[in-house]
């Protein structure tokens, strides 16, 4: 039976923050009509690649609705999101969908014991049901992230290394069996030499436990190295979308092409050769009148600078560039 | 809590000095249950006597022997401090994590009733209270005035701690790990908030215990039980200093000195102890 | 041309709280020989002592950090300056003049409510005294311009600023009286991969017209490869490896410089990785022996007993390894 029912279906999300007073504020359109779908059939790997500001925090909340849309739709397994009132529903919602934070150390309370969190996760959502098979199903949890009971028990957060706090993390989130996990920067707070155990465990998760993850991140060397499809966001906008192969090995958008040279190999021999425009105000660039990257294009055309692009499908992927307006008329989305 | 008492003593000054002097303090006041005497009577032993060994701390000049006074005195003075502060963090803590952890509307109207309480003069009031009460006014009641009267400070305080650790990382861990919004703020903030009581409390016992004092001096307190200040009281009725008699006076103002540095030392040593900050020291981080 | 010398240098952070005593090594034993006119890299995972270490080379040592042991000596050309035995009113002389610095967040250095001018100008007058407003403003404009910095900047709050921005900015502060020696810590940490690109350009720009040193101290093994001269390995308070980058990466002897590049991805290769097993020790109750032992692969019967000598191996090459140093004595 074919599973037509998708994961997650994100249509033209919009949101918008108001900074400033009534009168005298501007507006902030921190994520600009993205539209993206997850299907349920086959788990896969989806990184939000930008950098900051670029909108994919706002996006991974608006999703696990801890804020509300200004417009647009999320259905997770064709449960409206955005409808979800009671305490009810909204346990019902967290089994599913769990976070994974940035900062493994305000992961969790300083004063209190790490373990206390997978114990809370095991009971208050029913998978342990007396005192005795709380142990088995927390022991479980965190062997499958590469660790034990026994090393974890007891313990506060600063008696653990961030990698092992954000393995903890991982296996806390793994309690209730979600299908879908959203990490926001789960390895950047961590040394760069330690980063493939965790890496490797996203791999691993959705290779053996079928768990779909949106991995956020502005590291593309990890997000080539797990995901199977990637989006780039820039000042709220999907500008290139596809598989990672293709999106990181033959980038299409110019932004793209940019943050790609601009990641640094641990290769020698592979410095950078032009130098790069660095914008001034971040405030300038969310502002601008067509697209937001005019400023610093290398590319740049007329029309860059007074209309804001539409995603055409190029290639396998969609790429919101003029650039491929005249060849793909016709594949406009 | 043995050996956290054990580790003050050891390694704190000031813990020590206030841990003897307290513990002095409170042996001294248990004391009165073995009194000889009935702390209401008077002229049951010669007036006027000088401290002696038969009279420790002298005798008054209504026939009471001052020692055994000054245990009443300080037993009700202590219990009067320690339940002002007591029912006073119970609605502090009421209020603030309930302000803070809510947020919206409830928030709002609760810090304006707050700020009411803060604004409003004390000492006009408790001299009104003692008006409408006179007679049927007594020890406890003053108690209570005092304890609904003295939350609304430190109750802010507590709001804004609750307020700036909603927006922490692990609230949402534990929001994410089912728990709901009372067990939160139990488990996850009160820890923080908890230094921030303490200090509080026994701050509010020397208030509450030194606006006795000023009130019981003035006449408007319970004057037929026996405290610190009802003890001044009537020294100063009887003229003590004028006549002489200045051990009457004496007494109640040495062991209340005492007691209120010991009290202040206690709170500033067992408040770094318990700060979130060292506390970690502590553990090892 | 040597500029800086450290011999054996050890500095522990010593507390005692309520009866608990605790010493963490930082810096174990670190010596180091570090030239003008080049970029040297300082590569190891956070608390392996290189952020300690600079606090005491740029002279910020302050309780509960003591430095227990060892020499730390600039050569400025007109003669050396033992950074251990300076006074604050001496220190304050060098800093920004002699020895600059950039620390990870140091936007910190920006005062929030003044204006970046303003910042510059106080920055200054610490060191001379300005004349006439109008040549300061110029000087300022044209040292931000030689950095790539649009004008607008003086004039704006740092608030006004991107990351990136203030970092760079921060960067034009430590250059103006053009330093000898820039300690940068992990500069680029927290900033964007076109905003690093940017700063670390910049860096290398400085260094190549100043002809200054830079001491460049990051866990990423990438940025090394980008701008490092030469780079020294640190784990567990020690010096474990150090060498021109080629022989870094090319040729590497130490079981955990090898672990350090390899558990880096890159774009293009879908190549299984793994991180380096186990964790970093902690340093208030250091490992007997190789500090790295507990999670080497190859770790040998004396490793856990005594600590390998960095011996000289190449051409200005140096590994802390019996691997190396065939010390094999009992075997596994």
């Amino acid at each position: 039976m074919v599973n037509s029912e998708k994961l997650l279906s994100v249509k033209d999300i919009t949101k918008v923050f108001s900074i400033g007073g009534l009168l005298t504020g501007t507006r902030l359109t921190a994520v600009n009509e993205v539209y993206f779908e997850m299907g349920s059939a086959n788990p896969e790997i989806f990184t939000l690649a930008g950098e900051s500001g670029s909108g994919k925090t706002t996006l991974a909340r608006l999703i696990l609705h801890d804020i509300e849309l200004t417009h647009g739709s999320i259905f997770y397994r064709g449960t409206d999101v955005t409808r979800i009132k009671n305490r009810k529903e909204r346990m019902g919602f967290m089994q599913r969908v769990q976070p994974i934070f940035q900062n493994p150390f305000e992961t969790f309370n300083p004063l209190k014991r790490v373990d206390t969190y997978l114990y809370a996760t095991a009971v208050n959502y029913g998978i342990a049901k007396s005192g005795e098979s709380t142990d088995g199903v927390v022991d479980d949890a965190l062997r499958s992230v590469g660790l034990s009971l026994q090393e974890v028990q007891g313990r506060y957060p600063h008696e653990l290394s961030g990698g092992q706090l954000q393995r903890v993390s991982v296996a806390r989130a793994l309690i209730p069996r979600p299908s879908l996990l959203i990490a926001d920067e789960p390895v950047s707070m961590v040394d760069a030499s330690l980063r493939m155990s965790i890496v490797n465990l996203f791999k691993e998760l959705k290779e053996t436990s079928g768990v779909s993850i949106i991995y956020i991140t502005h590291d593309l060397a990890t997000a080539y190295y797990i995901s199977d499809r990637i989006a780039i966001m820039l000042r709220g906008n999907f500008v290139e979308m596809g598989p990672v192969e293709k999106v990181l090995s033959e980038p299409l958008h110019p932004y793209t092409k940019i943050l790609k040279e601009s990641v640094p190999k641990p290769v020698l021999g592979e410095k950078w050769k032009d130098k790069i425009e660095l914008s001034t105000l971040e405030a300038k660039e969310f502002a601008r009148v067509g697209c937001k990257f005019a400023g610093r294009c290398p590319s740049v055309m007329d029309i860059c600078k007074k209309e804001d692009p539409k995603n055409f499908l190029v290639d396998e992927r969609t790429v919101k560039c003029h650039l491929y307006a005249k060849q793909f008329k016709n594949s406009i989305l | 809590m043995i050996s956290t008492i054990k580790n003050l003593y050891e390694h704190d000054r000031r813990f020590r000095f206030a841990f003897i002097v307290i513990i002095g303090i409170i042996i001294f006041s248990s004391l009165s249950f073995f009194s000889p005497y009935d702390p209401s009577s008077s002229y049951d032993v010669p007036s006027d006597q000088p401290p002696s060994i038969k009279y420790f701390f002298g005798t008054s000049s209504r026939g009471q022997d001052i020692l055994w006074k000054m245990t009443f005195a300080i037993r009700n003075s202590l219990l009067f401090g320690i339940s002002t502060a007591l029912l006073s963090r119970i609605i502090s803590i009421l209020v603030g994590l309930t302000a803070g952890y809510k947020g919206g509307i409830g928030d709002r109207i609760l810090m304006s009733i707050n700020d009411s309480f803060i604004v409003i003069p004390m000492l006009p009031l408790l001299i009104l209270f003692n008006f409408i009460f006179q007679e049927k006014m007594n020890l406890f009641l003053l108690s209570l005035i005092m304890a609904c009267l003295g939350w609304a400070w430190d109750a802010r305080l507590i709001r804004s701690q609750v307020l700036s650790l909603k927006e922490r990382e692990f609230t949402r861990t534990a929001v994410y790990s089912g728990m709901k919004s009372l067990p939160i703020t139990l488990k996850e903030h009160l820890p923080f908030v908890m230094p921030i009581v303490f200090a509080t409390m026994i701050n509010n016992m020397l208030w509450s215990m030194g606006l006795e004092v000023s009130l019981a001096v003035l006449g408007l307190s319970d004057t037929d039980t026996p405290t610190i200040g009802t003890t001044i009281y009537w020294a100063n009725q009887h003229q003590a200093l004028v006549a002489g008699v200045w051990w009457w006076i004496a007494a109640p103002i040495v062991i209340s000195t005492f007691l209120f540095v010991g009290l202040y030392l206690l709170f500033a040593s067992l408040n770094q102890y318990i700060d979130p900050r060292t506390r970690l020291l502590r553990i090892g981080g | 041309m040597g500029i800086l010398k450290v011999e054996d240098l050890k500095a522990y952070y010593m507390t005692d709280v309520y009866g608990i005593k605790r010493t963490v090594r930082a810096v174990d034993g670190v010596s180091i020989e570090i030239n003008e006119n080049e970029i040297f890299g300082i590569a190891g995972e956070s608390s392996c002592g290189k952020t300690t270490l600079m606090k005491v080379l740029s002279g910020a040592v302050k309780s509960p950090l003591t430095v227990v042991g060892g020499k730390a000596l600039y050569s400025f050309g007109d003669g050396s300056l033992d950074i251990l035995s300076l006074q604050e009113d001496e220190l304050r002389k060098i800093r920004w003049k002699s020895i600059s610095c950039i620390l990870q967040g140091s936007m910190s250095v920006l005062n929030p409510v003044r204006r970046i001018y303003k910042t510059f100008r106080d920055f200054v007058e610490a060191h001379q005294k300005i004349e006439k407003k109008r040549d300061f403003m110029r000087r300022m404009r044209d040292h931000l311009g030689e950095l790539g910095l649009p004008r607008e900047v003086l004039k704006a709050y740092p608030h006004h600023l991107s990351g990136g921005m203030k970092q760079r900015v921060t960067i034009a502060l430590a250059t103006i009286f053009k330093p000898n020696v820039i300690i940068a810590d992990e500069p680029t940490t927290a900033l964007d991969v076109i905003v690093q690109r940017g700063v670390l350009q910049l860096l290398r720009e400085i260094q190549k017209e100043q002809k200054n040193t830079i001491i460049l101290v990051t866990h990423d093994m990438a940025v090394h490869a980008n701008i490092a001269d030469r780079i020294a390995i640190m784990y567990a308070g020690r010096i474990v490896e150090e060498a021109k980058a080629s022989d870094i990466f090319e040729n590497s002897l130490h079981p955990y410089t090898q672990h350090l590049i390899d558990s880096l991805p890159m774009i293009g290769d879908k190549s299984h990785r793994i991180s380096i097993p186990g964790a970093p020790p902690n340093l208030a109750d250091p490992p007997n022996g190789c500090g790295f032992h507990p999670r080497c692969s190859s770790v040998m019967g004396i490793c856990r007993e005594e600590v390998p000598p960095l011996i000289e191996v190449g051409d200005r090459h140096r590994v802390a390894c019996f691997l190396v140093s065939k010390e094999s004595g009992d075997g596994k």
